[in-house]
């Protein structure tokens, strides 16, 4: 795949091709610079190859428009970053709401308030982010993700900002939910011990997969 | 879920996102400054929008109880009793009045009167005003005079030193005074009928036996009912009327005062539009702000599955949301407002305003729009295309904003605005061109002053060059707030320091010497008399000009009603009875522009003198006969030469002069201006004891009554001012958020250095304190400039530059700046490092 840039057309992405099955947990590896975020990032529709495609959840996002790529996120994906991304304005809770609010599901507060006690934080919810630990956040982070059940979780070093025995809390948690909810869970890290608790590993390197 | 449910549910839902959001936005502050700015800017439109509708609606009907009726007929011949007839048949109702001037005697004295008399249902609007005794508590008057009866002014009764059931004399009948006449609607105002009036039934008019040919009177008809029947009758009037007979209505007589206020109208309201620009470049400033801040989040709404267009329309809704609350909010402040201006004019206004017409609220609106989508939507609409990367790759930049095109987009909206205001489109280039002229002087001035504080920074502490440092970083913001402070202060400076200066140095140019007293209805049998009694008392006869009451009636043969004049000045000029005088010389304050003066010997044919502006308002050359009917009388002068009148001379001054002639023979009084020593007002008093009958006229009197309008229109003015030094406040408090994070990050950086709070703190008060007097000292340049233009090309004064409006605008600037600029950055100053460093 190449992705134009900017600067010209830059090949950061060739010939890499493989298929995640559902309810697998795959980790991509490799160096800073090897295309992980770039490969995640097309994965989740957020930007389109210049040749290529990519199948999600049966729909090929080659022929759907970036609206139709947000809608089909807002159906099937979730998302944990390495810096959270917590809206600062709003509590916990509410930032947990937000997907909810967005597809206008009923009972958002209910449901908001049960996926923050199953990652731990039932008494933190009127907290806002500034107020919280980095774990804590993170926490809330997957609360947000898994919230609207997603068929697949996008995860971008989500240790990356935290402490050993935070990151390790976190992953057991996401691991946690994706055995009880079934979700598909694409990982990009560069924590070795993460990635070998994964069912597969996806090494990637100056734009190629290796392994 | 089904497919498609994004735009199935799409209105509700985005109505209800955007309803949530804005909420949490509102409680996080972020939308503190631009909400305040729009309310800010509404506020100060519908305050003054209110305000002036209220004293406009006022005076109009006023001008209708100034008539006693909503139409009346004039004439100087009797009116045709068909006029009533066809009046009645329309169902409107009517009365007919008869006024002539004569002397009422009483046993104690005589006096010359004005009578009015009339039938009964007198007067259709308005009430007449009655007392029992002179200055007694006064009512209102069921009725008209009884027959025999008589109800006089109070200076008629004090003059002539009857009471109330004394009987005067009136031609050869005899009247028993049975009230004192407090008011009347249609009493003349002005000071050349002061004539007292005596009011008296209609049907003891034949038995006075006063009425001769030739004798000075007016018929009148008065009429009033519905709107429709009142446009019939005034069609039929139209096609009934003589040359003699005059048709006015209450839009007539309203004319030149709606005119004013629709003048001060515009007037305030441009003024208020200042602080609509100053509101708005802080609403911009915010927006910017708000943009900048959510770009994060909108990133992560477009990862959860928010499409562009879901973006977009949660903006809009929300900006409507916005723009509907400050529109309400802002209404009500200037509901609030307006009741102090009201109050501040409530001396000036001698009659009671109505309640606020709600109308004006949708001024609130218009201008909560105006500002919302031409300074905030332009921002903010931008937002939608954040690409959602941004999630993973913070170092994308923010979308793209053509400078130009928000600019643009502003521009657009403030002409709109601007335009809806003045419709006209002369007068909206002007404005527009002005505002862009001062926005480019202002600019240019505020970043000369901002550059020049780099030199000071060698010589002053460390807190001082790291204030001063700050102001230089941030040039552009630096001269945005420099200037916006500038601009309230210079116009409060204008009207609270300038125009004082002007008046004095008005004041002061006129000579010690200058007349102070205006003497007026000297009869020409009284004025050797005068005239001697001046000598003694002043040691000198000032000028007696005559004067006579008369108008022009015809212009180069053509009537006046058949000319077209395009002036509604000059219109009105022709349309009513002006003072006219005759003299063989040119007078003191005249120069001649064109023709030629008829000199002093002069005695041929009747001549005319036209101040020049009027001359060339009516299309006047030199040669052109001008027709002047004079107390019914009709004769043709040739015009020789135009006048350029000095009007602020303080000497009688008049439109038109005749030469002398036949002029002489025609009824007429005298007038003249004089000056009086304050050891020599014991002569005023004989004169006034001696001859009652003239009307003294003090102007110092007038002067100050003058001075006190002045002041208490500039207060009101000035209020509204208020509202911009607040604008100012608002886009400093907007340049300081913008700078907020920037800031607590530099400050956490100095103290992990070394740097002791306090010297931070002093370093931020030292950049505000500048700031401000930098401001000031913009606002005390241009109001220094705009009053030296305004002294040396309008008043033709010698202007001089006053200290005080320098210390003033200085310390004012240093102290409001210094004080909300400190309180709003300090916060982010006395945060924890630690803190700030690991949220970085």
């Amino acid at each position: 795949m190449q992705v134009s840039s900017p600067e010209g057309s830059l090949t950061i992405l060739e010939n890499v091709t493989f298929v995640v099955s559902e309810g697998e947990i795959v980790a991509l590896v490799g160096p800073s610079g090897a295309g992980k975020t770039t490969l995640l990032a097309l994965l989740a529709g957020l930007d389109r190859p210049s040749t290529g495609d990519v199948e999600l959840c049966g729909h090929s996002l080659a022929g759907l428009t970036e609206d139709g790529r947000a809608i089909l996120r807002g159906q099937h994906v979730g998302f944990v970053f390495q810096s959270f991304h917590l809206v600062s304005s709003l509590t916990a809770l509410e930032n947990v709401m937000l997907p909810l609010e967005l597809t206008d599901t009923p009972d958002a507060r209910a449901n908001a308030t049960e996926a923050l006690v199953s990652v731990g934080l039932g008494s933190r919810t009127g907290h806002y982010p500034k107020q919280l630990s980095g774990g804590e956040k993170q926490r809330v982070a997957i609360a947000r993700a898994f919230v609207t059940s997603p068929k697949v979780l996008f995860a971008d070093e989500p240790t990356g900002n935290l402490d050993a025995a935070s990151g390790d809390k976190v992953i057991d948690l996401l691991f946690e939910m994706n055995r009880k909810s079934g979700t598909t869970l694409v990982l990009v890290t560069h924590d070795k011990e993460l990635a070998a608790r994964c069912d597969r590993v996806l090494t990637m390197d100056a734009g190629r997969l290796v392994s | 879920m089904p497919a498609g449910w994004f735009r199935e549910n799409f209105t509700v839902k985005s109505l209800q996102f955007a309803w949530r959001s804005l909420r949490r936005d509102f409680r996080a502050g972020e939308l503190s400054v631009l909400l305040a700015a729009i309310v800010l800017a509404v506020a100060s439109m519908t305050a003054v929008g209110f305000f002036t509708d209220r004293v406009g609606r006022a005076v109009r009907a006023q001008a209708a109880e100034s008539l006693a009726a909503d139409m009346v007929v004039r004439s100087t011949a009797e009116i045709s009793a068909g006029y009533l007839g066809e009046a009645e048949r329309l169902g409107l109702e009517a009365v007919s009045q008869f006024g002539f001037p004569s002397v009422a005697q009483s046993d104690s004295g005589s006096t010359l009167a004005l009578v009015s008399a009339v039938s009964p249902g007198y007067p259709l609007r308005g009430d007449l005003r009655i007392t029992d005794k002179l200055f007694g508590e006064s009512r209102v008057a069921s009725g008209i005079p009884g027959r025999g009866e008589a109800w006089a002014e109070p200076s008629l009764v004090a003059r002539m030193g009857i009471a109330v059931g004394d009987s005067i004399q009136i031609g050869s009948s005899q009247l028993r005074v049975t009230q004192v006449l407090e008011y009347r609607p249609d009493q003349e105002m002005g000071f050349l009928s002061m004539a007292p009036a005596v009011l008296v039934n209609l049907e003891d008019v034949p038995a006075m036996n006063v009425v001769q040919a030739g004798s000075r009177v007016t018929y009148s008809q008065l009429y009033a009912g519905d709107d429709d029947e009142l446009m019939q009758l005034r069609q039929f009037l139209n096609n009934a009327k003589t040359e003699q007979e005059q048709v006015r209505g209450a839009e007539d007589a309203s004319e030149q005062v709606t005119q004013a206020i629709d003048r001060a109208q515009r007037f305030l309201t441009l003024a208020s539009l200042v602080t609509v620009i100053l509101a708005a470049i802080a609403t911009a400033m915010a927006a910017r702000r708000y943009s900048l801040r959510h770009l994060d989040t909108v990133a992560l709404l477009k990862i959860m599955g928010a499409t562009q267009s879901f973006i977009q329309n949660t903006l809009l809704l929300q900006l409507l949301l916005i723009t509907l609350m400050t529109a309400v909010l802002g209404t009500l402040l200037g509901y609030g407002a307006q009741y102090v201006l009201a109050w501040i004019l409530s001396e000036l206004m001698s009659f009671d305003l109505p309640p606020a017409n709600l109308l004006s609220g949708v001024l609130g609106l218009s201008t909560a729009a105006t500002v919302a989508v031409g300074f905030a939507l332009p921002h903010l609409l931008p937002l939608k295309t954040t690409p959602p990367m941004r999630v993973l790759r913070q170092d994308l930049p923010p979308p793209a904003l053509s400078a130009g095109l928000v600019y643009l987009i502003a521009l657009a909206a403030l002409t709109a605005m601007i335009y809806s205001i003045v419709r006209d489109l002369k007068l909206l280039m002007y404005i527009v061109g002005g505002l862009m002229a001062m926005s480019v002087l202002s600019y240019a001035a505020g970043s000369a002053l901002v550059r020049s504080l780099t030199r000071f920074r060698g010589g002053v502490g460390v807190a001082w060059r790291y204030g001063l440092a700050n102001i230089a970083r941030r040039g552009r913001e630096s001269v945005v707030q420099v200037v916006a402070f500038g601009l309230g202060l210079m116009v409060l400076l204008l009207l609270g320091v300038v125009r004082n200066d002007l008046l004095e140095a008005w004041q002061q140019n006129l000579p010690a010497d200058a007349p102070n007293y205006f003497m007026v209805n000297v009869q020409p049998e009284d004025w050797p008399g005068i005239a001697s009694l001046l000598d003694a008392g002043l040691g000198e006869v000032p000028e007696f000009l005559p004067l006579i009451r008369g108008r022009v009636s015809s212009i180069k043969g053509v009537p006046v009603d058949e000319y077209t004049i395009s002036s509604p000045e000059a219109r009105r000029f022709v349309r009513r009875e002006s003072n006219i005088t005759w003299t063989p010389a040119l007078p003191e304050s005249n120069e001649i522009r064109a023709g030629k003066w008829w000199g002093e010997s002069y005695s041929g044919d009747p001549q005319l003198s036209m101040e020049a502006g009027m001359a060339a308002m009516l299309g006047l050359t030199i040669g052109d006969p001008v027709g002047i009917n004079i107390g019914g009388e009709e004769f043709v002068a040739k015009l020789t030469s135009t006048r350029f009148v000095e009007w602020d001379s303080l000497q009688p001054n008049f439109y038109l002069i005749l030469s002398p002639g036949e002029v002489r023979e025609l009824p007429q009084t005298y007038l003249t201006s004089y000056y009086v020593a304050p050891e020599q007002r014991e002569t005023m008093r004989l004169l006034l004891q001696e001859y009652p009958n003239v009307t003294l006229i003090d102007l110092e009197a007038v002067l100050q009554q003058l001075r006190g309008v002045i002041d208490k229109a500039s207060l009101a003015v000035q209020a509204v001012f208020v509202f911009t030094i607040l604008a100012g406040v608002l886009v400093l408090l907007a340049a300081v958020q913008v700078t907020r994070d920037e800031r607590r990050f530099e400050s956490a950086i100095l103290h992990t250095l070394g740097a002791r709070r306090k010297v931070i703190l002093q370093g931020i008060i030292a950049e505000f304190v500048a700031l401000g007097a930098l401001a000031g000292l913009l606002g005390a340049m241009g109001a220094s400039g705009i009053g030296y233009l305004l002294a040396e090309n309008l008043f033709d004064l010698e202007y001089h530059f006053d200290p005080l409006l320098w210390l003033f605008g200085l310390t004012a600037g240093a102290i409001i700046v210094g004080v909300t600029g400190t309180l709003a950055t300090r916060k982010a100053v006395n945060e924890p490092p630690v803190k700030v460093l690991r949220n970085a």
